[in-house]
């Protein structure tokens, strides 16, 4: 019965592919986890104008702030089921049983997530700007700051997500542990927009986004399949 | 010598499961661990493929002073220096399958596959899904498919995936009486090629192939 030939062996980024494209395909299955985060984020934005009224001033003043907020609140929406559904049907095992290391195949899971959340929310922003009367290289900036602060954040929050598995009421947790580690970004995101509109030059913010961005992806997978181990035992 | 243990222990928060539990599994042998609800089978065989850890049980040595005796050995290596090669021939199956709902039985199987690092060929995949049994469920989402059936897809991975060690957690529940004869043939067969079976569970099995059985106490 059994076919004797052997396997092909995949290689390295074989695997990171092919279990990118499986939570790619279940992003896509599941299709109303991923818009809650979006919708999440569209909605929460568009509400402070309604709010406030149409001084236009003073909405193109808090727009950095209110966007960040909102990207950064849709994000922790999401996280919670970052490693859930593994963990629940065993998947997670599975994950740990690869001889290709858990920490490689964290690292597909944290861009399938980020391209399944983050990445929207960069698309969207320049549609959500427009309620604040942003100018258009206000907009082109925040696009770039969520481009290189949204990828942090995934891969910051799969280290909460990680730790708060398999915990009761989780859900709090994640937030309190991961609010104070996301402030960096979120101050130096809304201070790139708020800097390019006073005319200072945007150089510095981005380049501490970018450095925060490259700390956060070489030691968060690590971090995370380590607290990973941890919540499977 | 395939696999060889000593000296594992296991707590679960305060309360000590087992200690002292040492075995040797050869090639074409099989183990069945056995004992009551709650001893820690599961634990011990999650403790072999490396997902809980044991804890180290010390004996006076006159020379080193303690030394940590417990050990897992994986063709004679410590496993902690080979655990990539283990983990390239071992197929373990624990109570939770690793399927995902929204995808189909043919899709969960290949991604299974993947993950462990082998790429699988659909036509082989859908010939082991036929040889258990689920012609025609192949691209139904695993979601409709009943315990038995899922429980048939994912030892569908025993056919299509090479591995010399099987850790199978109660491989039998679940499944029909068919079903159970099917396992049962893929099993002879693995044995029969040199490779070898770790495996709980509480019905009495009787394979050709030699093979031992280990009583866990508390």
């Amino acid at each position: 019965m059994k076919d004797k030939s052997q396997n092909v062996s995949l290689g390295l980024f074989g695997v990171f592919v092919a279990l990118l494209k499986r939570d790619l395909l279940l992003g896509l299955r599941a299709r109303t986890e991923v818009l809650t985060g979006i919708f999440f984020m569209v909605i929460v934005a568009s509400l402070f104008p309604l709010a406030i009224g149409a001084d236009l001033n003073l909405l193109r003043v808090i727009a950095p702030g209110v966007l960040w907020i909102g990207a950064l609140l849709s994000t922790l929406l999401t996280l919670p089921r970052l490693f859930e559904g593994d963990h629940k049907d065993g998947s997670l095992e599975q994950l740990a049983l690869t001889p290709s290391g858990l920490h490689f195949l964290v690292y597909a899971k944290l861009l399938a997530h980020w391209l399944l959340s983050g990445l929207p929310l960069v698309l969207l922003s320049p549609l959500v700007a427009l309620q604040f009367d942003l100018p258009s290289e206000l907009i082109g900036t925040l696009m770039l700051t969520l481009l290189i602060g949204t990828p942090s954040l995934s891969a910051i929050g799969g280290i909460g997500a990680a730790l708060t598995l398999g915990v009761r009421g989780g859900g709090v947790l994640l937030s309190l542990l991961l609010l104070p580690l996301f402030i960096p970004i979120l101050v130096f995101g809304a201070g790139a927009i708020e800097a390019q509109a006073a005319q200072l030059g945007v150089g510095a913010h981005l380049s501490i986004l970018g450095a925060l961005l490259l700390v956060s992806w070489t030691l968060g997978p690590w971090a995370c399949s380590g607290a990973l181990r941890v919540a499977l035992e | 010598m395939l696999l060889k243990a000593q000296q594992l222990s296991a707590k679960r928060g305060d309360t000590l499961l087992f200690q002292g539990v040492g075995f040797e599994l050869s090639q074409g042998h099989w183990l069945q661990v056995k004992g009551q609800n709650g001893v820690g089978k599961t634990t011990l065989l999650r403790m072999v493929c490396g997902l809980f850890s044991p804890v180290p049980s010390y004996l006076e040595d006159e020379k080193k002073g303690l030394q940590d005796q417990t050990e897992i050995w994986w063709k004679n290596t410590p496993l902690s220096e080979t655990r990539d090669v283990f983990h390239q021939e071992l197929i373990y199956l624990g109570h939770a399958l690793g399927l995902k709902e929204e995808l189909s039985a043919l899709e969960n199987l290949r991604v299974l596959c993947a993950i462990q690092g082998q790429s699988l060929g659909s036509q082989k995949a859908l010939v082991a899904l036929h040889a258990m049994g689920l012609k025609g469920r192949e691209h139904l989402p695993t979601r409709v498919l009943s315990q038995g059936q899922r429980r048939r897809v994912a030892l569908s991975r025993l056919i299509v995936q090479d591995a010399s060690l099987w850790v199978l957690d109660e491989p039998f529940v679940a499944l029909d009486s068919e079903g159970i004869d099917l396992l049962l043939g893929l099993i002879q067969d693995h044995l029969s090629h040199g490779g070898a079976l770790l495996f709980t569970s509480h019905q009495a099995v009787n394979f050709s192939a030699p093979g031992d059985v280990l009583e866990l106490r508390a």
